[in-house]
């Protein structure tokens, strides 16, 4: 594999927007077009990511639009992805796939998603379609259902109280949303306490409104550019140096729901590419898409054992200043979470932050960021390690 | 190679108050809900079996805002059958209200219903239904 490295990124603000999914895109990926100091007629393949758009804007195939939309030449390829949440980074790893094995230079990819077009309950519907159709589905399981389902088993399996776990839950999501107010493009900029989370609404038991992500809109977009390349172009290549992505089951298979099996494999898969171990993080991006989900991720990516992860936000150690800062961008839970455009998103924080671009949010000294992206119940992880150095 | 039990032929059983799964003859798991190979070891020596219609709840949630044409409040419960495999399913006969983590590990007898297709799914499904033994 030859050496790979993202070149330059761009995301529109996350939100609620009056653009439309190929706008939010246009815009995301002439940013990071121009931030890679190339035009668009250099981009060699799209590698575009929607989940909804058919829902949202009643339109499949976007991928072509998107690609004609900011002028790429017609020998670039344009093909969608869809891996419910993970679908950019599952994007952006197949984009550097092809230019390590050295089919393309340069290839654009990312993703786009106007979910707040649609009303609450169409929304959750369709983010339910991510659950298995014929043998989930008809229990009228949601997105946070499935979380709360991982959140009980959780403190049964570990034997903790559930109060006390919904205590500690609550401080990821003040957490998330002290940083988000410190990042200018997050759908939430104001930060939160945990009595404001311990009594907002019951949305699935034991989750409340703000143990959730909100349904966000927004793009973003990153080009993916051979080393020796970007080298002549860009002054602070950002390296990808591992890679992993693992696929599980339905619930009903993977069983318990405390261990994500999938992100187990994938980040094993990347740290071992990268030759480092978890340690060696300075600064995550990772799938907070419900306050437990952060628990399970920082447990499974190896920050620490199983059933000792749940009080890290409360010990202020996954906090700014803390041993692992995890999601200064704000999160899912803060920044927000167009599922199509999260993973690219969680890619831009990370070059920015390791470049020393991330102003009030910026980790000291960080060198080494993994960016952390699930898909559906729990049946994808796309695990991306990134470095300064090569 | 044709797995020997179909989604159809799976809910037809459930209709006539049958649960149909796939007993592996090379390691002897259960596969329920059918799939093509078997879920534990991957092996396709499949027959269909019978499974025991009692198992335990090992955790829940209950969906208070729910996807468009479900009516909430209503318990969604991961079920673990005496077969090992584990299906998804609602509980009824506990009041979402007083639903509590006391509810785990309780064993349950396993049945089902016909949950109505909506515009999005492939018609009417029957799903399983769970009440406390
Ligand atoms: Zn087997």
């Amino acid at each position: 594999m030859r050496k790979v490295v993202i070149a330059g990124v761009g995301m529109t603000p996350f939100g609620i927007s009056e653009k439309t999914n190929i706008e939010m895109f246009s815009e995301a990926a002439l940013t990071a077009i121009a931030d890679s100091n190339i035009e668009p007629a250099d981009i060699q393949a799209l590698f575009f990511g929607n989940c909804l758009g058919g829902f949202e804007e009643g339109q499949l195939h976007m991928a072509p639009f998107a690609h004609s939309a900011i002028g790429l030449p017609i020998s670039a390829p344009a093909t969608r992805f869809e891996s419910a949440c993970a679908t950019a980074t599952v994007a952006i790893r197949h984009a550097a796939l092809l230019v390590g094995a050295g089919v393309y230079d340069m290839v654009l990819a990312g993703g786009t998603e106007r979910a707040t077009v649609m009303s609450t309950p169409l929304a959750t519907r369709t983010f339910a379609m991510a659950s298995h159709a014929l043998y989930e589905s008809p229990t009228g399981i949601t997105f946070p259902g499935v979380f709360a389902m991982a959140a009980y088993l959780y403190a049964a399996n570990y034997h903790i109280h559930i109060k006390e776990l919904k205590l500690h839950m609550a401080e990821i999501a003040v957490k998330n949303h002290y940083h988000g107010a410190k990042n200018p493009k997050a759908h939430f900029q104001k930060e939160i306490d945990t009595d404001k989370v311990l009594n907002g609404m019951m949305v699935a038991d034991p989750l409340q409104l703000l143990d959730c992500c909100p349904f966000s809109d927004g793009a973003a977009a990153v080009v993916i550019m051979d080393a020796l390349k970007a080298k002549e172009l860009v002054k602070k290549p950002i390296y990808i140096a591992g890679m992993g992505q693992a696929s599980a089951g339905p619930l009903y298979v993977q069983k318990n729901l405390t261990r994500v099996r999938a992100r187990e494999v994938a980040s094993q898969a990347a740290y071992s590419q990268a030759n480092i171990s978890p340690k060696e993080i300075d600064v995550c991006e990772l799938h907070d898409c419900f306050t437990i989900a952060e628990i399970l991720a920082v447990e499974s990516l190896g920050f620490y054992e199983f059933g000792k992860g749940y009080d890290a936000a409360t010990k202020g150690e996954t906090r700014l200043g803390g041993k692992v800062v995890v999601n200064p961008s704000g999160g899912l839970k803060a920044k927000g979470h167009p599922i199509g455009a999260t993973g690219a998103a969680q890619v831009t924080e990370i070059v920015e932050q390791l470049r020393g671009e991330a102003g009030d949010r910026q980790v000291k000294g960080a060198k080494i960021g993994l960016v952390d992206t699930l898909g559906g119940d729990l049946g994808t992880v796309c695990n991306l390690i990134l470095r300064s150095e090569s | 190679m044709k797995s020997p039990l179909t989604f159809n032929r799976y809910q037809e059983a459930m209709g006539l108050g049958r649960l149909l799964g796939l007993h592996c003859e090379d390691c002897g798991a259960s596969t329920v809900p059918p799939q093509a190979v078997c879920r534990e070891c991957g092996g396709w020596n499949l027959t269909i079996k019978e499974i025991d219609k009692t198992g335990i709840l090992r955790t829940f949630t209950v969906i208070r805002v729910a996807p468009e044409g479900m009516t909430p409040p209503y318990i969604v419960a991961l079920v673990e059958t005496g077969s090992g495999a584990c299906l998804m399913g609602n509980l009824n006969g506990v009041d979402p209200d007083e639903a509590g983590m006391e509810l785990m590990g309780r064993e349950v007898s396993i049945s089902t219903q016909v949950v109505k297709g909506d515009v999005y799914a492939c018609g009417d499904i029957r799903s399983p239904v769970f009440t406390l033994a």
